[in-house]
């Protein structure tokens, strides 16, 4: 192995009855890569983030993170081991304050979440690395608001807070971007460009601003299978991505 | 011995049949829609009073008051469901739970102010009552006649599902509310339409109930348990899970009380308790 | 760089701020002294009310907090009601350690139970929690050579507490008794809820799917919120056999399920003092109602949570907060 493969998949097969939604797929994502899996709707790409966070078994397939394989792992014992998500859409605590929800995230990483007769306010170093996850990604200022009262913008950087709490070596992103409207997207971009070098980032897209401007590498699904993985530049011209793409011109 | 096994098998069958015709609706309810109504059997105990009534002030044949039965529970149904019921499908299943409670606390209160609180038996036709013989045993007249309309009714629900296009559009909305609703079915109205449909039924067992377990105001209440154990058991959702369910229960709860009489409902509590905790969906529903 | 230094500071004493004691909670408190001074022939109703507030406020924990729906809680507090009896019928009538070994012993059988609970979600959870409360009735019921049966336990004979104050007939001592216990009930129930184990049960409720994608073991954490809830109810049901020495079967009913549940939608979930009002707000009515006809009262109650669910979702506290624009729990 030429670097170090921060997560790896091989092989991973699923089906539900007559409908294969993951087809032999073998990723890789090599330490601190950015890599971008793009695809038309329906061509399994949360499919594949479930398969990989746990919330799906594979009919068969390995996934390896960081040198374990965590196939048999349960989706807590992989966030444990270093796998974090966010999700598509919104998976938030809506009458927690963002600092109450990444203060949990830190403490139920620390292991502290347990220790009901500890006051909360006892565990300082917890509140303040929540709190300096927040103003990193920019919600400094709506720390105490209740999550429901904030901007879909600035909730979709609360997702990223959640996951990154949680101190993971990969991090998959599903669509950071989607629904979030063109003025507030700025700072997304600026978050994702700032995520720490030794995280390494898969993220699925479909704002392919986003994909040019960040990935190093491109992953194509279609139908459950991948069916290219290249460079941006080699993507961009490939007629077979084109024609998959085809009706989808307003993108890139 | 072997004829007090078939009479105790008849008796539990035949209880279990009853138990059927009150609880298929709420499986199917449930499964469809995710809406907790504990206020189910009171649509039972509103087919069993209309039934009284017909009978008593009005002198109308059993047979005719079932329909009735069927009839003024669904009617019932419909008009709670757009009124009060269609408010709580969001409220979460804690609110719904309470709702229904407090639903069935008014129905039980008001029957108890209507009918008073003692049982109210009728007259059934001359041939429904009594027995009949068979391999030197007697079995009950009545309780052969519930069977056979549970029975039909199983059948007529079975048929209806596979082979109307109604019943292909409520499996479809079982199955995947959101997908059905994208291939432009109306799941708002097959929601009403069963509905109306499952409580209707309830109502119908319960004018079937009054002669086998007689008819108070706490019906509402005292056979909830024994439905809610039969669709938790069943499965949500399942008309063949609900009927073997059922019929296990029945004859669970009646051997129970007649080999051990000191225990009670004991057996049924115990059955539901291991079903759930090996599985907890129920024997025949879906994750 | 004054300017940033502060912003942590002031997001730890925003969750500080959290866990203050409000002005209310100290009021409620003097006012809960009153009854000594004012309603002297009520003190008898204010230990009842006492000992239901604090089952209100185990019932609380579980599913104003955790999400946990039940409708047989009462099997703790019979549990722990019929345990204190038999403990003193076996010759140890004091009434402290009586009090601890029966929370204990329901906080055992809670511990159990809760590896059933926790693997199971909507009805399942709800006709489990339903089964074995009725099951634990049933089992009260035919066990008379324990529990007395119907006629209930007799000759429950507890020793004054510290050795000085006799349970009289006035009832003082209950009350004062029954008073002190809740009180610590509640500053328990404060400290778990305004702990990261607190938070971790908000999470729990308010997103359950987000909890493993944070890593959180919540079963575990649902395990523990669940024995505690036991054992407090089963104090609460101590509480009620060392007060009133007796114990029947009414203390493991489906009734008693349902009225604390009843309690706790009219004041609110999930605010740690709605349990306490709605059980005064409920006891005192069906006090001052007790010769309504029956019927009566249950047609009123079914109206009555009817129109909270639709109306007030939150309970009285809920509606309270929101006149005065205050966030939930």
């Amino acid at each position: 192995m030429s670097e170090p493969v921060a997560l790896r998949t091989e092989g991973l097969c699923k089906r539900f009855g007559s409908l294969e939604v993951a087809r032999d797929i073998s990723l890789t994502l090599p330490l601190g890569a950015r890599h971008a899996l793009i695809g038309p709707n329906g061509a399994g790409k949360t499919t594949l983030v479930n398969l990989i966070t746990g919330q799906l078994r594979p009919d068969s397939g390995r996934i390896v993170l960081d040198g374990t394989d965590v196939t048999r792992f349960s989706t807590a014992a992989r966030v444990k081991a270093g796998l974090a998500r966010t999700f598509q859409i919104n998976s938030l605590f809506p009458d927690l304050s963002p600092i109450e929800a990444v203060t949990l995230a830190v403490c139920e990483r620390a292991g502290t979440a347990g220790q009901f007769w500890r006051s909360l306010s006892a565990h300082g170093d917890s509140i303040d690395e929540a709190y300096a996850i927040l103003s990193r990604l920019g919600l400094g200022d709506v720390a105490t608001r209740r999550t429901r009262t904030l901007a879909y913008g600035q909730q979709r950087l609360l997702e990223i807070a959640l996951a990154l709490a949680t101190r993971p070596k990969v991090l998959l992103l599903d669509e950071p971007a989607a629904g979030v409207p063109k003025g507030e997207s700025a700072e997304l971009f600026r978050v994702i460009a700032e995520l720490p070098k030794d995280i390494s980032v898969l993220f699925i897209e479909h704002d392919m601003g986003i994909v040019f401007s960040f990935a190093s590498r491109i992953v194509v699904l279609v139908s459950g299978g991948v069916l290219l993985e290249a460079e941006p530049e080699v993507i961009r011209t490939d007629p077979r991505v084109r024609e998959v793409y085809l009706g989808h011109g307003a993108h890139g | 011995m072997v004829g007090q096994v078939a009479v105790i098998l008849f008796d539990g069958f035949a209880f279990g049949m009853l138990l059927f015709v009150l609880s298929v609706g709420l499986s199917v309810t449930l499964g469809l829609m995710n809406f907790t109504n504990l206020a189910h059997c009171a649509f039972g105990m509103l087919g069993g009073y209309v039934t009284v009534v017909l009978i008593r002030s009005m002198g109308v044949p059993f047979l005719w008051t079932l329909p009735a039965a069927f009839l003024a529970a669904a009617v019932v149904a419909v008009v709670l469901e757009r009124s009060i019921f269609r408010l709580l499908y969001r409220a979460g299943e804690l609110n719904q739970v309470l709702a229904t409670i407090g639903i069935v606390f008014v129905a039980a209160a008001s029957a108890a102010y209507i009918f008073g609180t003692g049982q109210l038996p009728i007259q059934l036709p001359a041939f429904l009552r009594g027995s009949f013989e068979y391999g030197g045993q007697r079995f009950g007249l009545y309780r052969a006649f519930l069977s056979a309309v549970a029975v039909c009714v199983a059948a007529l629900l079975v048929l209806g599902l596979e082979h109307t296009r109604f019943g292909a559009r409520v499996r479809a909305a079982v199955d995947n509310q959101r997908v059905a609703q994208g291939l432009g079915i109306d799941v708002d109205k097959v929601f009403a339409v069963t509905f109306a449909l499952g409580c209707g039924l309830a109502g119908l067992g319960g004018a079937l109930a009054i002669e086998i377990v007689g008819l108070d105001p706490s019906f509402g209440f005292h056979y909830l348990v024994y439905v809610l154990i039969v669709v938790a058991v069943g499965g949500l959702g399942s008309i063949g899970g609900s009927f073997i369910a059922a019929a296990l229960l029945g004859i669970a709860d009646v051997a129970g009380k007649y080999l051990v009489p000191g225990l009670g409902s004991f057996l049924i509590y115990l059955i539901l308790v291991a079903v759930l905790f090996v599985r907890p969906q129920g024997l025949f529903g879906r994750r | 760089m004054a300017l940033t230094e502060t912003r942590p500071m002031q997001a730890r004493a925003w969750i500080r701020r959290q866990s203050r004691w409000s002005v209310y909670e100290v009021l409620f408190w003097l006012a809960a002294l009153l009854p000594f001074y004012f309603m002297p022939t009520y003190l008898t109703l204010a230990s009842q009310v006492a000992i239901a507030a604090l089952f209100a406020l185990s019932v609380d924990l579980i599913l104003g907090y955790a999400g946990i729906i039940t409708l047989g809680h009462a099997m703790f507090f019979g549990l722990g009601a019929y345990c204190a009896g038999l403990i003193t019928k076996a010759g140890w009538g004091e009434p402290l350690t009586g009090l601890l070994i029966a929370g204990a012993f329901a906080a055992l059988v809670g511990w159990i139970m809760s590896f059933i609970i926790v693997r199971v979600r909507h009805l399942a959870l709800l006709m489990i929690t339903l089964g074995l409360g009725l099951l634990t009735a049933e089992l009260a019921n035919s066990m008379r050579w324990l529990t007395g049966g119907t006629d209930g336990l007799q000759g429950v004979d507890v020793w004054p507490i510290f050795g000085r104050y006799d349970f009289d007939l006035w009832g003082y001592t209950a009350y004062a008794y029954a008073l002190v216990v809740l009180f610590l009930g509640v500053l328990l129930a404060r400290r778990l809820v305004n702990s990261s184990f607190g938070l971790s049960l908000r999470g729990v409720r308010e997103n359950l799917n987000r909890m493993p994608a944070i890593g959180s073991p919540y079963r575990r954490h649902l395990q523990t919120i669940y024995t505690i809830s036991a054992g407090m109810a089963g104090v609460a049901g101590a509480l009620l056999t060392q007060t009133t020495e007796t114990v029947s079967l009414d203390t493991l009913s489906f009734q008693r399920s349902a009225d604390v549940v009843v309690m706790l939608i009219l004041g609110g979930t999930g605010r740690l003092y709605g349990g306490i009002l709605g059980a005064i707000i409920f006891m005192v009515a069906r006090d001052q109602l007790s010769d309504m006809n029956p019927q009566y009262w249950y047609f009123w109650i079914g109206i009555l949570l009817v129109v909270v669910v639709l109306a007030m979702p939150g309970g009285i506290l809920g509606g309270l907060a929101r006149l005065v624009g205050k966030r939930g729990a």
